[in-house]
């Protein structure tokens, strides 16, 4: 289990997460929304270890383990993952090159470049499946990537880590169905091969696919309402001003 | 093909070197004078016009100013330096006969493990003497010559006299005057017409203590229709102060000849170098330079070549890397004389952790050179904000019919990137060693092997010494 237990960290002198507890199970969907600007991705960041999100108080466990002191990477190397929202473009670093050193790193290889032809066929075969022209592979990171085919890459780039938790940070924003589906089926297919699955969206279109075991609402750094898909049901038809008039510890269940 | 770099990292790095125990039998210091020169001169048993050329260098070094831009040069003073050391090794030509700890030195730094792989020659200075020189049979039945400059001087004066300081006078400038008044070491080379060297030759050039000097002097005469591939290496273990690099390259490529000069300069964080190299290529000849800035506190040098014939080509490959409060002051030049000739540049400067790249560079046709060529690329990565990387393109053109392309660009690793990278699972060293790598890739095809191998070891050690891919 990914517990963020009662996690409050700042950006600069600004308090970005107020006494956030979040769990997900591994096996499992946590969908987490809320309306833009309420803190989504700096929960991402924080789970990661961004060294701009500074943790005042609070821990975060990994499978019991705390991890709130170790570094982006080694966090990482401990089985999160995160699926950028925005990925920056790398110049001069290909994405096979970036796959297969994140994948040596994780093996624990001395040489970060050992060649792995199995591999490399392993995330050819995927980029098919996902609808990501191979050529990207040879490309540099997301430079001149459309934003589908960046979101294309975060997802392949996750399935290809093999990682035990995946924080997906809007996988489905600016896609179109077909896109928003494909989605939809790698975050089952990851649940069913017992990934825990914290997915973040603005947009409750994706849930018409996938039914959460657990939704969050984020609002003003806050978790303010913890439930099932009525939320989304709410959600979608009165829109996220109701929850304004929440605050933490309200009516809905908690956790 | 995406894996070239891959290829770069295959190799663990074992380049850093210990203090080197050895003793030396003549030490000069104190004030330049004619007398001190007159003394090296003397205890080299020099023929008497390199006397008279070293005095007259001397009197020009005293008479010119210190250049104002000159970065490093408040670093050294003169006046303390040993600037010339002969270290108590007599020469050899096998690596047995070298005293053990300096065999361990150069067999750390990979160098009787090359000679046997892939050189077809090898001399190594230590200090102001080169104490170890070796050809392969091969060579000399080819004709080729490789041996000391100091032996040269006396064995072949006509040859010698006919270059030596003629390419890159000491007129120049006035540390190309110091340098001709107190030169000692280095190799010449020569290759008869037509002779193809089937593999490089290497010198290699170490210094092993602190507060000294040296000016080694190469000299490469290729004559018509032959080619050679010549390797520079240089290195020092961690001093207790500072040493001054002043060393001189000097390179003739007669008509159709082809010569590519390779330099690895990984000199200890303490060395002050300027490095002055200068070829001359006539009709239809090329000439590469290729260098490789890694090491050094401040190193400032600009390979030129000077197109004097027609349709002569040169290129240039010019890699700088200034991890740490260390200066690169590196560039390029060429001077167009003749019609049709050709010239490409290519600068990569890498900066981290406060390192300061400089890009000087000159293209110049000259009238009369016409239908000229010539594009000069120059890539800086800055890795943090705590870094520079400065450019001084200077293009100077008297022919209309020149063609002439420049391109820059500056790339930052943001924080962005980074924590994009680190999400992957690399860690900061990590994360920037695979932006440099990348960031050198285009330039690292035209590379051979060995030093794409050798520069990848470099990069891995510079980038990964906080405990990453090791």
């Amino acid at each position: 289990m990914l517990v963020i237990d009662r996690v409050t960290a700042r950006v600069g002198d600004r308090v970005v997460l107020r006494n956030v507890y979040l769990s997900i199970q591994r096996g499992e969907l946590h969908v987490l929304m809320g309306p833009n600007g309420s803190g989504k991705t700096s929960l991402a960041y924080t789970i990661l270890g961004h060294p701009e999100y500074k943790i005042l108080s609070g821990h975060i466990l990994l499978d019991g383990e705390d991890i709130t002191h170790l570094s982006t990477n080694e966090r990482v190397l401990k089985g999160l993952f995160l699926i950028h929202q925005n990925p920056v473009e790398v110049p001069g670093v290909k994405l096979i090159t970036l796959i297969l050193a994140s994948y040596n790193k994780k093996l624990g290889k001395n040489d970060l470049f050992e060649d792995n032809p199995l591999l490399i066929k392993k995330v050819e075969e995927i980029s098919g499946e996902l609808g990501l022209s191979k050529e990207l592979l040879y490309r540099d990171v997301n430079l001149g990537f459309s934003g589908g085919e960046r979101k294309r890459s975060e997802i392949l780039q996750a399935i290809v880590y093999d990682p035990k938790y995946i924080i997906m940070d809007e996988p489905d924003s600016g896609l179109d169905v077909d896109g928003v589906k494909k989605v939809a089926d790698t975050v089952k297919d990851m649940i069913n091969r017992g990934k825990g699955v914290l997915l973040i969206t603005h947009y409750p279109r994706i849930l018409e696919y996938i039914e959460p075991n657990r939704v969050s609402i984020l609002f003003n750094g806050e978790i303010v309402a913890t439930g099932k898909s009525d939320l989304v049901d709410k959600i979608v038809s009165e829109g996220y001003q109701w929850i304004k008039e929440l605050k933490g510890d309200n009516g809905y269940e908690g956790y | 093909m995406a894996m070239k770099a891959i290829e770069v990292l295959d190799i663990v790095p074992e380049i850093s070197i210990d203090e080197i125990k050895y003793r030396k039998i003549v030490e000069i210091r104190g004030r330049i004078s004619r007398d001190t020169i007159t003394e090296i001169s003397r205890s080299k048993n020099e023929p008497e016009w390199m006397l008279r050329l070293r005095l007259r260098a001397l009197e020009l070094f005293e008479k010119l100013p210190t250049p104002k831009w000159l970065v490093g040069i408040d670093y050294i003073d003169l006046d303390e330096i040993s600037y010339y050391s002969r270290p108590d090794i007599p020469r050899v030509s096998s690596w047995e006969e070298l005293p053990e700890d300096i065999r361990r030195v150069y067999e750390k730094l990979g160098l009787p493990e090359a000679y046997a792989k892939y050189l077809a020659g090898i001399a190594t200075t230590l200090d102001s003497e080169t104490i170890y020189s070796s050809t392969k049979d091969f060579l000399k039945k080819l004709g080729v010559i490789m041996i000391p400059m100091e032996e040269a001087i006396k064995k072949y004066p006509d040859l010698v006299k006919k270059y030596f300081g003629k390419i890159f006078p000491y007129s120049d400038h006035k540390f190309a005057a110091l340098h001709y008044a107190l030169w000692s070491g280095g190799v010449f080379v020569y290759v008869p017409p037509k002779v193809r060297v089937p593999y490089p030759i290497e010198a290699f050039f170490l210094v092993g203590d602190a507060l000294e000097g040296q000016f080694e002097h190469t000299l490469i005469v290729v004559e018509e229709g032959a080619e050679i591939t010549f390797i520079e290496g240089c290195s020092a273990p961690k001093l207790k102060n500072y040493s001054f690099h002043n060393g001189m390259v000097e390179v003739y490529a007669h008509r159709n000849s082809s010569v590519k000069f390779i330099t690895v300069q990984n000199w200890s964080k303490d060395v002050i170098n300027f490095n002055n190299k200068r070829a001359i290529a006539e009709e239809n000849a090329y000439v590469e330079w290729i260098e490789g800035s890694i090491g050094s506190k401040v190193t400032v040098t600009y390979p030129s070549t000077i197109l004097k014939g027609r349709n002569s080509r040169t290129y240039s490959i010019v890699v700088g890397i200034a991890n740490g409060p260390y200066i690169k002051d590196t560039g390029s030049k060429v001077y167009h004389l003749a019609p049709n000739t050709s010239s490409r540049i290519v600068s990569k400067s890498i900066s981290a952790n406060g390192g300061i790249n400089i890009y000087r560079g000159l293209v110049k046709i000259s009238k009369g050179a016409k239908k000229s060529r010539s594009f000069v690329q120059c890539d800086s990565l800055i890795l943090d904000k705590y870094s520079k990387a400065y450019t001084y393109p200077h293009v100077q053109v008297e022919e209309n019919t020149a063609s002439i392309g420049h391109e820059a660009t500056t790339g930052r690793l943001s924080e962005k990137q980074l924590f994009y990278l680190q999400s992957r699972g690399l860690s900061e060293e990590e994360a920037k060693s695979i932006v440099v790598i990348g960031f050198i890739r285009d330039v690292l095809k035209d590379l051979p092997l060995e030093y794409v191998t050798m520069l990848g070891k470099v990069i891995q050690l510079e980038f990964s010494s906080l405990g990453g891919v090791g």
